[in-house]
């Protein structure tokens, strides 16, 4: 391993790393605006130049990779006054809006002239074409705040494989954009939301409906109501200033409900829900093809995820009969909620509302679907991303670390562990698993404390296998079966699973695909900034939630039972088909 | 052109450098030498065989001011803008070129008879400003005479097209 010299002081590195990651080593921070944990360095800002003793000019540390003996300086006047230049040439160019942008806490750039002492911008000019893209219903890009660092370029090629967003043109009049400068609902994004996740500044960011949901809380005719996914409880602390993995479920029910919803129910409650539905949809496809030897689709997909069913839908369309018919637990909720919870509250699906709040921007392309409407109207009226409800909780003017905890109301707030892992890659397979192998034999799902190590944690594309034996006599065709599961997130990955499947490489009887790395505690709605060290701590959190469950298996909710009982009557059943399924489409890409 | 033909047509050339790294930059060159610009639809197609997301060939075809998006024109322009023909008011001409052909540099006028370009010397300093049309050249060029230069071009066309 090459020994270096970092300001003066020799530090042992590894072989392949860079002077960026020499300098994280060893406690020295260098900024960057482009730089993208896992992916190879683009050197784009020329923020993180360091001078390098021997060479002509300033490097970059990002991608200058150690090597034996070198002397690098990080803090010195010319490498101080080089950044200054750089981050000035930056700012003269930045339509920022900077007095009141949304971005204005949390910018980078900001944050790094900050750090480097700018107080002026001694480069006057023409500013770059100021263009906005609000075309989707969940991101909005603002080309004039643009810095051109292009992470959102790296994110939406190298890790969800879509390549929706390029540079365009060159030189000063380079712009991030689609395709022919296209809006983004006229090519094949996701709408996943990685790049408003990972953007530094404020140029791709979640289309803002807090004043709708404002609006909505003031409406004096209105019923309205809020779910939270289960990934929010392990991130909205973020936005307080709690440690990520801080989980704040209690303090979170208390803070909606003093924002003025009428009720505080849980997407886990539909997680539950999505359980007894995927698990049933499951087997009866198994069913189909062992003993009626009939055609069907397998590996089975699940369809949780808004943006992997669009990605489907655009770049793999010969797979649409193999994702699960179950809505994602987000749209059963709101299906749910106005039909049975409006009947039992004498209320009317057009007199309420229901909010989401979600880790991910495409829940908000998802709930404006055409075809979630299942209660007569549109089921999910507006989703707010993590940090979104944030903000509105801060506006609002509530101390959130003080608050106290509260339990979310019934009848749609109780939840199992099992709803939990959903937030988590390999979550939805542990726990469709922890259900359907006790329906199948009667017995627990045979797993150290109800998880399967092999799908858990950051791997790409993830296997395992289960021997299923003593089954019932009803289930007696899958005694013996090996049935084979994978678990992938991340499109990318997704992609290379697809393909491998196509090509006949590999053979699986069902796949969990979620779209964002990590799963949805990585969503693109989560509160930034997101890298591997923040996912693997929420992740954790999770896992946690599920551990002090009592109940931690799908099918033993009796919130969810007594739906069932009252109202449903049957998983699959008529008035399931009707409420928690749906349909998919082929789209073209352009 | 329908699409199968463009398919069989892109797949031929793409086919000889499938490969080969780079190979889109050497495909989008056959590509403009085929049909004179890289059509949309042509596009298209590519990011279907190559693989690459469409944003990345628009990226290849705007970042090199080589390839064209539109089809060529039947008459080129050339406004010189070399140091020379800048200093004596080129730019001016090209404001005046671009005002009554109502295009910007690189672009085709509607009825695809001219086609706008802006070029860095065309050997005749002596002459600035200059620009130039099909192969004649037109030296010491006033604002005012743009009009008279580009209506020779148009009766051209207009006889032509009465004959």
């Amino acid at each position: 391993m090459p020994k270096i010299f970092m300001n003066n002081k020799e530090i042992t590195v590894d072989t392949n790393a860079t002077i960026l990651d020499a300098a994280r080593s060893t406690g020295i921070h260098i900024p960057t605006l482009c730089y993208y944990e896992g992916k190879a360095p683009i050197g784009a800002c020329r923020v993180c130049l360091v001078e390098l003793e021997g060479a002509r000019t300033l490097v970059a540390a990002c991608s200058t990779p150690v090597a034996e003996g070198m002397k690098v300086h990080t803090n010195n006047k010319r490498v101080r006054e080089a950044r200054r230049t750089v981050v000035e040439l930056l700012l003269s160019e930045h339509e920022g809006s900077c007095q009141y942008c949304t971005r204005s806490n949390d910018c980078e750039l900001k944050a790094i002239a900050s750090h480097l002492g700018i107080e002026d911008i001694h480069y006057k000019g023409e500013k770059p074409e100021k263009r906005i893209d609000e075309s989707t219903p969940a991101l909005v890009r603002d080309s004039g705040k643009c810095i051109k660092c292009r992470r959102c370029v790296t994110v939406c090629r190298e890790v969800q494989g879509v390549g929706a967003l390029f540079p365009q043109k060159r030189g000063y009049k380079t712009m991030i954009g689609p395709a022919f400068a296209m809006d983004l609902d006229s090519v094949a994004c996701v709408q996943c939301g990685q790049c408003a996740a990972i953007c530094p500044v404020g140029a791709i960011q979640e289309k803002n409906d807090i004043d709708k949901v404002w609006a909505a809380l003031e409406d004096k005719t209105k019923h309205v109501v809020v779910q939270t996914a289960p990934a929010i409880r392990a991130a909205l602390g973020e936005c307080f200033g709690y440690p990520p993995g801080t989980l704040v479920t209690g303090k979170m029910v208390t803070a909606l409900r003093r924002l003025g919803f009428h009720a505080v129910f849980d997407t886990n409650f539909a997680a539950d829900l999505t359980i007894m539905e995927e698990g049933t949809e499951l087997l009866m496809r198994l069913k189909k093809a062992l003993v009626e030897k009939a055609p069907v689709a397998l590996p089975m997909f699940t369809s949780c995820s808004p943006g992997w069913i669009k990605f489907a839908e655009y770049y793999y369309p010969e797979f649409l009969p193999n994702l699960s018919t179950c809505k994602s637990p987000q749209q059963m909720f709101g299906a749910v909620a106005k039909t049975f919870y409006a009947s039992k509250k004498g209320l009317k699906a057009e007199d309420m509302i229901v909010v989401s709040v979600m880790p991910c921007t495409a829940k908000k392309f998802e709930a404006q679907r055409p075809e979630m409407n299942s209660s007569g109207v549109q089921d999910v009226d507006y989703v707010l991303t993590t940090r979104e409800l944030g903000f509105m909780i801060q506006s609002a003017g509530i101390d959130f670390k003080s608050l106290e905890d509260g339990e979310m109301d019934s009848p749609l707030g109780l939840s199992t562990g099992a709803a939990d892992i959903f937030a988590n890659t390999g979550g939805v397979m542990v726990a469709a698993l922890r259900t359907v192998y006790e329906i199948v034999t009667g017995k627990e799902f045979p797993a150290e404390d109800l998880r399967l190590a092999p799908v858990e944690g950051l791997k790409g594309i993830k296997e395992a296998s289960l021997k299923i034996t003593g089954t019932a006599p009803e289930w007696n065709f899958l005694e013996n079966v090996e049935v084979r599961i994978a678990v992938a997130h991340g499109l990318e990955n997704a992609g290379k699973l697809l393909e491998s499947l196509k090509e006949g490489k590999v053979l699986y009887h069902f796949v969990e695909i979620m779209t964002c790395p990590g799963g949805c505690i990585g969503g693109g709605g989560q509160p930034r900034h997101t890298d591997d060290s923040v996912r693997l701590a929420r992740s954790k959190a999770i896992y946690q939630e599920d551990a002090g469950k009592k109940l931690r298996k799908s099918h033993k909710n009796p919130q969810v039972q007594a739906l069932y009982d009252e109202f449903l009557k049957a998983p699959l059943g008529e008035k399931s088909h009707h409420l928690l399924h749906t349909r998919y489409r082929e789209r073209s890409k352009i | 052109m329908n699409k199968k033909m463009i398919e069989e047509e892109i797949r031929e050339i793409a086919d000889s450098w499938k490969d080969k790294e780079g190979n889109l930059i050497m495909v989008l060159h056959e590509i403009q030498n085929r049909y004179g610009y890289v059509p949309r639809e042509v596009s298209l197609v590519l990011s279907e065989i190559l693989d690459v997301p469409l944003a990345r060939i628009y990226e290849v075809i705007t970042f090199y001011h080589f390839f064209r998006l539109t089809p060529p024109g039947k008459m080129k322009i050339a406004v010189c803008m070399g140091t020379a023909c800048y200093l004596k008011g080129g730019a001016e001409l090209l404001a005046e070129l671009e005002h009554l052909l109502c295009v910007k540099p690189g672009e085709t006028t509607k009825d695809g008879q001219f086609q706008l370009e802006v070029v860095r010397c065309l050997g005749c300093c002596g002459l600035a400003p200059v620009l130039k049309i099909k192969e004649k050249i037109y030296g010491g060029v006033k604002k005012k005479d743009i009009g008279d230069i580009i209506a020779q071009y148009s009766d051209e066309t207009e006889a032509k097209a009465a004959a």
